[in-house]
């Protein structure tokens, strides 16, 4: 038996949270006496392909044929269910992000194996096998206790630490027989935010909300954000009524994050917003209201003018972070 | 082309969560249950796609798994506009179960396009639609976020970690519905809630499944300690906190 991480690379490099999944199924596997395997899907160099050795994986494979260049969700649960059938894996791990959720429910289904998503601390038992997830939108969470052979784990973006462990890894090379006629999605056209910190990668994120009046206003918000090496959110009216792109909505509806340090400016902190980011670890609030919600929330605050404080607080940062 | 809509019923986004009989199950007295926010926008872009002759969209269905106290749910996606609704008489076990229920029911009656929502603001499972796809041996695409009809083909707009993609996929098909799809969720008129009442709802009986996770205990997230104030005309303070107390930055 074994512990199977799939370990998904972009453009062929990992992430950071590509090791804490690593990390993670390294404890799983130490906790059933087993090994652990990751997998990945693309090209990747040999050099890339050893990293995940750094952080307890036993063997790593990598999967690089035709149909491995685009995510087609029935191809790339075929290759993991083909792969986990091989290392006859019993814990499946996927990391809880766009493509972990679009394969992990099919593969679940294939191997008949019970699921659980958004798990972000190591099994509570193992017999029962019990999770620790996320529920009611992170108003609760749920002791999940799965009843198959084969489980399924996605985990949550960085609610696991990284432990590097020497390196005893070997890597493979697997030449699958992929069914092609299984690969039904066309890709027309790719958008990538070239550059650009991603919302769900980053440690630290600033975010606006009404409360900061006008889109012209952003200004010492982004600054603060650049001061920090920090990524940018908004609240939904913010991405509703056009100031802030889509993709910044952080909320119930829009991306849950779980970073180290969210600073929430002018946003007052309903229920919705407080579902996608009340896994940080720390919530500074910046609001005129001092009855605001946010500051239940949230372990540091200023009740005050958010255009006064902002570049005040970029000071601080540029003098003080040197 | 035939539109499928499957809705979940959730407690209301405001509802203080609260647990019963040893933290095991929702409190759910004065709960007001809402259609699951993700499947609401997903039966509006259905309904959009109907109104618009060039979709060759004929009808949408909806398709809910849970007893007849969920009815309600149903009606309401009915005034919102859906032509139809089958309730598979059970109570929703976990994914799995409801996932087969929903595969049996589409298995039958054919449908070319199947939505589920990303996820359920109860469970936060994120994992109807795929599984039903896979039950179904279909395509699926996930984190949708725009479904447009041209010449008679979807194309897709999906979410990837880092930005999106316009996607192809042929019928019969499952999207994964996310935000974006549609601005804001269609709410039922006057007349709609009247005619509502006279369309179909159609009862099936569950296939046999079992439920291969079970919710052992409920815990609230550990309450946060009091907010500590900083003085507004001092933020440097704040600063210094976050660097050498809390150590984040």
């Amino acid at each position: 038996m074994s512990v199977l991480v799939y370990t998904q690379n972009w453009d062929g490099k990992f992430k950071k949270s590509s090791f804490e999944l690593v990390s993670y199924g390294a404890k799983v596997a130490a906790m059933l006496n087993t090994s652990l395997t990751c997998l990945t899907i693309g090209t990747v160099t040999d050099e890339e392909l050893k990293k995940p050795g750094r952080y307890g994986a036993s063997k790593i494979i990598r999967v690089d044929n035709s149909f491995c260049h685009m995510l087609d969700n029935q191809v790339y649960t075929d290759i993991i269910a083909q792969v986990a059938q091989k290392e006859d894996a019993k814990v499946i791990i996927i990391s809880n992000n766009n493509e972990g959720r679009a394969v992990a429910p099919r593969l679940s289904v294939r191997l008949k194996a019970g699921m659980a998503s958004g798990v972000s601390r190591l099994p509570l038992s193992l017999e029962p096998f019990t999770v620790y997830k996320r529920a009611y939108s992170g108003n609760a969470f749920a002791h999940l206790a799965i009843n198959t052979d084969i489980k399924i784990l996605t985990l949550a973006q960085n609610s696991f630490e990284l432990i590097e462990t020497p390196d005893n890894s070997v890597t493979e090379t697997l030449d699958l027989a992929v069914d092609g006629s299984l690969q039904k999605t066309t890709v027309r056209e790719t958008q990538k935010q070239a550059g650009k910190l991603l919302l769900t990668d980053a440690e630290i994120v600033v975010s606006g909300g009404r409360g900061m009046k006008s889109p012209d206003n952003w200004g010492p918000l982004v600054e603060l954000a650049d001061a920090l090496g920090a990524a940018t959110a908004c609240s939904r009216p913010v991405s509703d009524e056009g100031w802030r792109p889509n993709e910044e909505h952080t909320g119930q509806t829009g991306k849950v994050i779980a970073p180290n340090l969210y600073i929430a400016v002018g946003i007052s902190g309903a229920t919705q917003h407080l579902a996608g980011v009340s896994s940080s670890k720390y919530i500074v609030a910046i609001n005129t209201d001092k009855d605001a919600p946010i500051f239940e929330a949230a372990q540091y605050g200023i009740v005050g003018d958010a255009m006064k404080v902002l570049p005040k607080l970029v000071e601080a940062v540029k003098e003080l972070k040197k | 082309m035939k539109v499928l809509v499957c809705i979940s019923n959730v407690p209301d986004t405001t509802t203080k969560v609260r647990f019963v009989e040893g933290d095991t199950k929702l409190d759910t007295a004065g709960v007001q249950w809402v259609i699951n926010p993700w499947d609401e926008l997903s039966l509006t872009r259905a309904l959009e796609l109907k109104d618009d002759p060039s979709s060759g969209v004929k009808s949408v269905t909806v398709a809910h798994v849970g007893t007849a106290a969920s009815e309600p749910t149903i009606r309401k996606a009915l005034a919102i506009g859906a032509d139809e609704g089958i309730r598979i008489n059970a109570e929703p076990g976990d994914a799995w179960y409801v996932s087969c229920q929903l595969a049996e029911v589409i298995r039958k009656e054919q449908f070319d396009i199947i939505l589920c929502g990303i996820e359920s603001s109860d469970h936060n499972g994120s994992m109807t639609g795929g599984m039903i796809a896979e039950f179904l041996g279909i395509p699926s695409v996930s984190a949708v976020s725009s479904i447009k009809i041209e010449n008679g083909s979807p194309v897709l707009t999906r979410e990837i970690d880092g930005g999106r993609e316009i996607v192809t996929v042929p019928l019969p098909f499952v999207a994964v519905v996310q935000k974006g799809i549609a601005k804001e969720p269609r709410i039922a008129s006057m007349r709609g809630i009247m005619t509502a009442r006279a369309k179909p709802v159609r009862v099936s009986e569950p296939v046999p499944a079992e439920a291969l996770a079970r919710v052992v205990v409920y815990e609230k997230p550990a309450p946060r300690a009091a907010c500590r104030f900083v003085d507004p005309e001092n933020p440097r303070q704040l600063i210094e906190l976050l660097l050498n107390e809390a150590k984040v930055i």
